[in-house]
Formats: structure tokens, C-alpha cells, sequence
């Protein structure tokens, strides 16, 4: 049996590193360009070449650092970061913080060089790649057809509702409401609203969480251009209804996207496909493995059924069995253009598909079992032994891969809430998240151990949070004031985010309003 | 067997979860999902490649059939450019804290908030513009918001582009801006290259809500007009957008002080590779003016004190416009974009420098400027625009043998020739993009003047 350790004597990285500009030394270099002197002595004063008032005269006041000095300063920032690879990330629900295999990084620096335009025969390993990873997910989802050219999953639902309106628009109807659910993603509100739709958000039946059928009759009309929503939602919970919302939708004329960022409880479980979506995405920087970089890039996947494939961004990959070559083909009659220059993020491409290439059918399934059984024995747990802690709708205990559990009660009992917990979290380091607005839940927290950690570890984060609830009741100053052994400590004036007088967005901001002083 | 990736595959463990949780399978936690509904077939995928060393001998195989830049010469930008990148970027980038973090708070994760703050400061010099977002997914989407904030702050409905604009980014932003706006293109001269003024002044009204140029523009040249086309924009009330490339900021004034009210552009050159075109990350700017700034629907850190004196702290400024907050009311929608190339392009522009931003400029000058003269010397036009240019330029070639036909014989000779205008730019005849930069010796140019004059005889 592995330890259990609650990190008592844990600290981050305090490195109380300066901006980079108070490192400027005049003079000093970080890295020198190739000025040719073979080609200068070809083409003279080079400069000249631009009219005078096109000539950029104040060099940009970028700092001037050496090299050591700048790789120094990024690498105690990024000390001063907690990874997953560092973190048991299992606090930041709904993002599905998963073992990114390091083996798949070595790949990733293979196609670093390749440039989109270069004649297809010279990338035919990386259109094997992007086909071979489209036939996977075509599998997985029992969609028809995939483009990997959203860059994230907020671009993929605004590529969804770009779909929807050119699938009316050429049967010339005239629709404009996409229904959502409260418990879907904020961008699947958002992203159809930038296309000009009217939103409409069902809410869940108080008692089970789960989303009102009722509501949804009531909401749907001939102006119903379609739906999108994620299930299981940011609760965990699983919709059992969700064919009959796709066929309520349908028979009012609508189409169905399935905001599948996260699909890690459900592979090889349930699809797409049975539950009658039309179209939907993965995250491959969510289920399918690749990091998250901080935010980005990332690919939103986006799938559809054949009746849509037209619709897709150009290009798709395809196969020509003549040539024996794969090929780009831009020749989609119905296409809503691009929602990205050129075709993805590639290298998040290979990451996916190398890591379904390690894992395969049964894997696959056993991530998602995983997935599902680390997630209710950390509901249980969580349950039974964290005082002030429960669940979003307690009566409804089935979740899928996630929960979103509520801090009520701590916070009416010691008056220490979610964002002091979360604080102090930090102390024992570990990440914990809140959770999407608005705060339907209260003092919510969303915690998501996906398949990647042990039991020990699930344990250790358990261990940790019972630890901050304890202190809660017993000394709740601690709490409220934490963190204490993070990087920094707790921001209290949140006027610098919202005064237009004092907001420093950059360093030259910060010297004009409070002359570069805090 | 219990698979490398997912410890409590183990069975003993599995139990013993199972039984603290008091179910006697897995099965049973799917409770809540119908059986009518459940996937019942088997996903067809291939058998997996259970060891790390087969997967590695398989990807290796796949990834050989390609051939890169570094294996031939290139000569094609386009929106996705061939840069050096400095071994500190992969270094930093490649770093576990920053790979694998994501949406973490300012605390445990105050280096991603320092480093992505640094980014907006160190671009915000770059572009001389107060205020720089969090970068967003690529140039065009950071064209088609600037946009929309334009509709936002005057109410307009339309945008006038230049016909110059690059075929990838019209397409992403004919998309985006799309039902609010119309976009209407106006002429480009046909001499210089440039926006028709006169076209400009035909087409823009009261109900033109921007004005978008490129500058360097898609086919190379520098919009040498750029004053008084933001100055005709502003006479009419509309606001004044520029799209830019960074690298060229060493050497050519920035947008802003030639009239732009909002600056955007391609972060890739600035340290990131090109990964098949995967290596974007748009970036926007504007002036600190409460009108401009609560109409951006990106993620904008901001500084801030912590309890302790003296202490930074960082946060997010005005984070209820962002769609994280207010959902369908927000300003847009934002999400996972490409966070870490903001971070490795504020490693880029911490290491160049004032200094070095002038001699990326100058050495891609000096490339272009010997192209140029050799390619002319073979009797080629080389550059087809009267104008000045940065890093590409187009070169028209007599129609012999077709930008295609050259293109497969360069291929022969270990060369990716330049991008054929043909399908985008009929009207300029028998052409091709070409990509100048640093990383192209005075050897690599000779040989690609060399194989042109042999295969055009």
C-alpha cells in the first residue's frame, strides 16, 4: 500500500520574482540574429528601403536582458506554477486534468517544421495522422465525419452554431433560439449568441438535477434552431432523458450539438450517435490526453452526422485510393468557411491519436470505468468524512465523472466559504476550482479525479480538504486568511480589477497610474 | 494487466474502491444511463500498442514520411512563417509546470499570471498600445472581434477590408463577424499594391462601423497609406483597425502611430513553431479607454497588491464581461485559446530585446532585398508591386511553365517554392508568394535562383 501524506510542511516556489522590465540592464543582449555580411554587402543599407514615415524611430522599450538572466526569470515563474504533472489535479473539474504521457512529446517535436502550405506528398505522415484520428473518433462518437480545425472547445460550439444557421438558411427557414441547459459550459450560451441566436437556458428540476423535460416542450417552437448542451453536465449528472430532448428538438425542426469536451466517464459507454445529436466535440487537451499548456492551444474536435458533413470547415482529410495518398479537400458545397487559419493544431492531433494508439478499444473503456469509479469513492468519501461539505442536489447520488458538491452548510456553520477553502488548498499544494457562474449552486466547488491518480493520491487530496474543513470550525482565521505557503498571499483590494483609474492590464499601465509603485 | 496511464486499473484496488463505495461493479454507477441508449457494438480501433517502445517505432514510421523545413528549403510564409526559434522558447515551453497547467488561480498558479501579464506588457511596447489581452486563437479571430467591437461601440454594420487580405483570414473572419456586419472589400492598386483611396472613399459611409488593413499585408507589401486611410476612417466615425505582423515592428512604426484604435496580429513568428499551421495565436491591442476595453470579450490580466506590502499580485480586470461570467449576455465568448504562446512569445521578445526586434527586421530586410535583386537578375519580376515590402513579396513569372509546374520541379531539387496566387489572385497572372526571413542564408537563396533559372531555361 502507498502512503497517505497530508504536506503539512509544504511549500511552493516564493521565488518574489521581479517583472521582467526591472531586469533591464542597458545594453545587455538575450540572443543575437544572423545579420548576413555576405548579403549586406549585396544590398547595402536595407533600412532605407522603407520611407521615412513608415520607420519605426523609438525602438520599442522591451527590456534588455542576457540569456541566462531571462532563462532564469521564466523558470522560477514557471516553479511558481502547479502543474498537473506536479499537482493531483483532480480540483479542477469539469477540465478533466489527466495524464498527458511524455512519450507523445517526442512526437510533437517531429512535425515542429512543417509548414501548412508544402505540397501534400511531403506531409503525408501528418493527413495519416489527422485521417486515421478522424476514423477513431468517428467510432468513438458514431458521428460521420470530423474537422480538427477548432482551436479550442468555445471555437468548436461557436463552429456547431455556425452550422445551424447555415443549415436553415439554405432550407430557407427562418430560426433564430438555440436552447441550452444551466449545467452546459458558459460558451454554450455564449458562442450561438455571437451568431446572432436568441438563447434559451433550461434549468434543472430542483429535487434530481437533471434537466425539465417539461421546460423543454415549453421552450421549443418554430423558431427552435437547435440545442446545445453537454451531458453529463458540470454537475455529473447524467441526463436519462437526453434521446427524447434530442427528439423533441428534432420534432420541432431543430438540430442537436453535444458539447462532448469532456467525454472521459462515457467512452465506449454511450455516443453521439444513439443519443441522437447531430453533431458534437471533444476536447483532445481534455479526454484525449493532450496538456493544456496554461490555456491553449487545443483542438475542440467537431463531429457530424453525414446529412452535415458539407457544412464542415474547410478542409476536411481525405483518401484517394487511386493515388494512394491522402489529400486535403476543400470541396465541401455547403461549408460555413473557417473558423481558424489552416487546420488545427496539429501537434494536439498527434497527442490524441498517439494516446489512443496506447490505449485502444478495452482501454479506452477502462479509462472511462476508471474514471467513474475514482469519481463516486471520492463523492463517498467526501460524503461521509468532510465536514460542511455535500453535494449538488444531494437526493440525486448517480454521477458520472464529476461533482459539483456545495460548501452551504461550512459556510453558514464557520462563515469560512468555497474561495477561502480553495485558498488554503493551496497551502497543502494542491489546485482547487469553483466553479462556472453563475452560482447556482452555493459555495460550490467541482471536483473531477479523472482515471490518471492513484487511490493513495485521491486519499491524500481527501486528507487534505477534511484537514481545511477542520480548521474551519477550529480556527477559521487560518483559513480565511490563506494562503500562507503559497506563492504569494491573499489579494484583498480587488479595485485594481475593476477601477478604470488604478487597473494595470501592462507594466507601462502600472507606471503611468501608480508610478511603478503597489 | 494494468495499463501504464491508469493506476486503479488494478483489480485489488478496483475492489476495494467498489466496496468502500458499497456496489459491487463499476456497471452499477452507470445506473443513470439507459440501456436503450447505451453503446452496445465495439469500437472499431486498432489493437493498442501496449509498450511506450512500439508506440514510439509506430509514430516514428507514420512521422518519417514527412519532410520538413529543416529537410528542404522553404519559401513559403502566407500567415504561417518560417522563424528561428530560440532554444530558451523550447526550453521554457516545454516546461512540465507550464505544459500541463491550465485554468489555475492567482496563487498556486501566480507564474502563469506573471508570465501572461508580462506577455501583454512586453506586447504592448512591441505595438506602443496600453492594453494587450490574454492571446486568442489566431490572427483572424482576433481581426473578427476587433470587429465586432467596433459594431459594439458605434452600432455600425458594415467593415470595409482590403482585397489584399489573406484568403485563410477572409474566411475566419467572413465567418465570425457574420450576421452582424457586412464586409465589403475595397480595391487594392494595381501598380502599388495598395488600398485604392479613391475606392476607400466610394465605399466607406455613415454606416461603416471599421476600417481593416493589413500592414505588412498579405502579399508583402508595406500599406504605405495607413495615415490616411485610418484618417478617412475617423473622419466618418469609423474606427481604425490594423492587422500586423510582429516581427516587422523592430523596423516599421507600429499601427498606432499611424491612426489604428485597435491592433491585432499573428503571435507565430514571435518564437513558436509553425507545427503544420498549428502554431498561431492572435493577439489584440488598444488604448486604455474604459470604451474600448469593457467591449473585449478576451481574459485581460491585471496586477494588483497582495496583503503582504510590496508583493504582486495578479487577477483578472473586469471579469464580469467575459462569457465565463455572463454567459450568453458577455461581450463574445472566451475559452482555452493559446495561452502558452503568449508565454513563449514573452520568452521571444524578453530575449531580442529593443535591439534584436530592430535585427529580426533589418536581416529579413536584407534577405528580401537580395532575393529581390537576384531573382530580377534571371529576368523574373520580382517584386510585381512598386512598393516597399517585408519578408514576402510576389514574384510573377513568364508563363512558360505555371507557378504549379515550377513548384514540382523546385519540390525535385529539395526546394518548397513559393505559394501560387493563382486560385486567389487570378488577376495577377502566373505568381507566387515568396518568404524571406532570417533563417535563409545568402547560399539558400543563390540555390533557389540557381534551380529557377535552370528550370525556366
Amino acid at each position: 500500500m502507498g502512503v497517505v501524506k497530508v504536506r503539512r510542511g509544504f511549500h511552493e516556489a516564493r521565488w518574489e520574482e521581479p517583472i521582467i522590465f526591472e531586469l533591464s540592464n542597458e545594453g545587455e543582449r538575450g540572443i543575437l540574429i544572423p545579420l548576413d555580411d555576405k548579403i549586406r554587402r549585396e544590398v547595402g543599407d536595407v533600412l532605407s528601403s522603407i520611407p521615412e514615415h513608415m520607420r519605426r524611430k523609438d525602438p520599442p522599450k522591451l527590456p534588455e536582458v542576457s540569456q541566462m538572466r531571462v532563462l532564469k526569470h521564466y523558470l522560477r515563474l514557471s516553479q511558481e506554477t502547479l502543474g498537473a504533472d506536479l499537482n493531483i489535479d483532480i480540483g479542477q473539474g469539469t477540465c478533466t486534468m489527466k495524464y498527458s504521457p511524455k512519450v507523445n512529446e517526442r512526437f510533437v517535436a517531429m512535425v515542429r517544421e512543417l509548414h501548412p502550405y508544402q505540397d501534400e506528398e511531403t506531409v503525408q505522415g501528418a493527413l495519416e495522422i489527422m485521417y486515421k484520428l478522424d476514423l477513431f473518433l468517428r467510432e468513438i462518437s458514431g458521428l460521420d465525419r470530423f474537422s480538427f480545425q477548432p482551436g479550442g472547445g468555445s471555437q468548436a460550439i461557436f463552429a456547431m452554431a455556425s452550422i445551424i444557421r447555415a443549415y436553415h438558411k439554405k432550407r430557407g427557414e427562418e430560426r433564430d433560439e438555440i436552447i441550452t441547459t444551466i449545467f452546459s459550459h458558459p460558451s454554450d450560451a455564449a458562442a450561438p449568441a455571437v451568431k446572432g441566436f436568441k438563447v434559451i437556458t433550461i434549468y434543472p428540476d430542483p429535487e434530481t438535477g437533471i434537466p425539465d423535460v417539461e421546460a423543454l416542450k415549453a421552450a421549443v417552437s418554430k423558431r427552435t434552431a437547435g440545442m446545445i448542451v453537454a451531458n453529463p453536465e458540470d454537475t455529473g449528472i447524467f441526463n436519462p432523458r437526453i434521446k427524447e430532448f434530442c427528439d423533441i428538438v428534432h420534432e420541432a425542426g431543430g438540430l442537436c450539438g453535444y458539447d462532448q469536451a469532456n467525454a472521459n466517464g462515457i467512452m465506449g459507454i454511450v455516443r453521439a450517435k444513439e443519443c441522437g445529436f447531430d453533431m458534437g466535440f471533444f476536447n483532445l487537451h481534455k479526454t484525449f490526453s493532450s496538456p493544456h499548456g496554461c490555456g491553449g492551444p487545443a483542438v475542440g474536435a467537431l463531429g457530424v452526422r453525414r446529412e452535415l458533413e458539407n457544412f464542415l470547415p474547410v478542409p476536411v482529410v481525405d483518401y484517394d485510393p487511386e493515388r494512394k495518398a491522402y489529400y486535403l479537400n476543400y470541396d465541401l458545397p455547403d461549408t460555413i468557411g473557417k473558423v481558424r487559419e489552416f487546420y488545427g493544431v496539429f501537434p494536439v492531433v498527434v497527442r490524441a491519436y498517439a494516446w489512443i494508439m496506447a490505449l485502444g478499444e478495452e482501454g479506452l473503456k477502462e479509462v472511462a470505468r476508471v474514471a467513474v469509479l475514482n469519481n463516486n469513492y471520492v463523492m463517498h468519501r467526501i460524503l461521509r468524512e468532510v465536514r460542511g461539505a455535500d453535494i449538488s442536489y444531494p437526493a440525486n447520488k448517480r454521477r458520472i465523472e464529476q461533482v459539483r458538491y456545495s460548501l452551504k452548510k461550512l459556510k453558514d456553520e464557520t462563515g469560512v466559504g468555497a474561495e477561502d477553502v480553495i485558498r488554503r488548498m493551496a497551502d497543502f499544494g494542491f489546485h482547487l476550482w469553483t466553479s462556472h457562474h453563475p452560482w447556482i449552486i452555493p459555495e460550490p466547488l467541482t471536483i473531477e479525479p479523472t482515471e490518471s491518480y492513484s487511490k493513495e493520491e485521491l486519499d491524500e487530496y481527501i486528507e487534505a480538504l477534511k484537514e481545511v474543513v477542520g480548521e474551519a470550525y477550529e480556527e477559521p482565521e487560518t483559513v480565511i486568511n490563506a494562503p500562507h505557503r503559497s506563492v504569494i498571499h491573499k489579494i484583498e483590494d480587488n479595485s485594481w480589477f475593476s477601477d478604470p483609474k488604478k487597473w494595470s492590464i501592462t507594466w507601462r499601465l502600472f507606471l503611468k497610474k501608480h508610478g511603478g509603485k503597489l | 494487466m494494468s495499463h501504464p496511464y491508469i493506476p486503479n486499473s488494478v483489480e485489488r484496488v478496483k475492489r476495494e474502491m467498489l466496496s468502500y463505495i458499497g456496489v459491487s461493479s463499476i456497471e452499477e454507477l452507470y445506473a443513470s444511463i439507459p440501456e436503450e441508449i447505451r453503446f452496445k457494438g465495439r469500437m472499431n480501433l486498432p489493437e493498442p500498442l501496449r509498450s511506450e517502445y512500439e508506440l514510439y517505432r509506430h509514430m516514428r514510421e507514420i512521422l518519417s514520411k514527412n519532410v520538413s523545413c529543416e529537410d528542404y528549403l522553404c519559401f513559403k510564409g502566407g500567415g504561417t512563417w518560417p522563424h528561428y526559434v530560440p532554444a530558451i522558447c523550447d526550453e521554457i515551453a516545454g516546461r512540465a509546470e507550464f505544459l500541463t497547467a491550465y485554468a489555475g488561480d492567482p496563487y498556486e498558479d501566480h507564474g502563469r499570471w506573471q508570465a501572461l501579464f508580462e506577455f501583454e506588457s512586453l506586447m504592448a511596447e512591441l505595438v506602443d498600445m496600453d492594453v494587450v489581452t490574454v492571446p486568442i486563437y489566431s490572427w483572424g479571430h482576433a481581426a473578427g472581434t476587433a470587429m465586432r467591437m467596433a459594431h459594439r461601440i458605434n452600432g455600425r454594420r458594415e467593415v470595409l477590408i482590403p482585397r489584399t487580405i489573406s484568403p485563410e483570414r477572409f474566411l475566419v473572419v467572413n465567418n465570425y463577424v457574420d450576421p452582424a456586419l457586412k464586409l465589403i472589400k475595397v480595391d487594392y492598386d494595381k501598380e502599388r499594391g495598395m488600398m485604392d483611396i479613391e475606392d476607400l472613399k466610394r465605399k466607406i459611409s455613415r454606416e461603416t462601423a471599421a476600417v481593416y488593413f493589413e500592414n505588412p499585408s498579405y502579399l508583402g507589401f508595406i500599406e504605405t497609406g495607413g495615415k490616411e486611410i485610418c484618417e478617412i476612417a475617423h473622419e466618418m466615425g469609423a474606427i481604425c483597425i490594423v492587422g500586423v505582423d510582429p516581427s516587422s515592428l523592430g523596423v516599421l512604426e507600429p499601427p498606432s502611430h499611424y491612426g489604428a484604435d485597435i491592433t491585432v496580429g499573428d503571435l507565430q513568428p514571435l518564437g513558436i513553431h509553425m507545427n503544420f499551421g498549428g502554431g498561431l495565436g492572435g493577439f489584440l491591442a488598444t488604448r486604455d479607454e474604459e470604451e474600448f476595453v469593457r467591449e473585449i470579450p478576451y481574459r485581460i490580466f491585471g496586477l494588483a497588491k497582495t496583503v503582504k506590502e510590496g508583493e504582486y499580485g495578479f487577477g483578472d480586470v473586469l471579469f464580469e464581461r467575459t462569457s465565463f461570467e455572463k454567459r450568453e449576455k458577455a461581450k463574445e465568448f472566451v475559452g482555452t485559446a493559446a495561452a502558452s504562446h503568449g508565454i513563449i512569445a514573452a520568452v521571444y521578445l524578453s530575449l531580442l530585446g529593443p535591439k534584436g526586434m530592430r535585427e529580426l527586421g533589418e536581416a529579413i530586410l536584407q534577405r528580401s532585398a537580395y532575393a529581390m535583386k537576384a531573382l530580377s537578375s534571371i529576368g523574373l519580376k520580382a517584386p510585381k508591386f512598386k512598393a516597399p515590402h517585408f519578408k514576402e513579396f510576389v514574384v510573377e513569372f513568364p508563363g512558360r511553365k505555371s507557378v504549379e509546374e515550377i513548384n514540382k520541379e523546385l519540390l525535385k531539387e529539395g526546394i518548397f517554392g513559393g505559394i501560387d496566387l493563382r486560385k486567389h489572385f487570378p488577376e495577377l497572372g502566373n505568381s507566387a508568394l515568396y518568404c524571406f526571413t532570417e533563417v535563409h542564408t545568402k547560399e539558400d537563396i543563390d540555390r533557389l535562383v540557381d534551380a529557377l533559372r535552370r528550370i525556366l531555361g
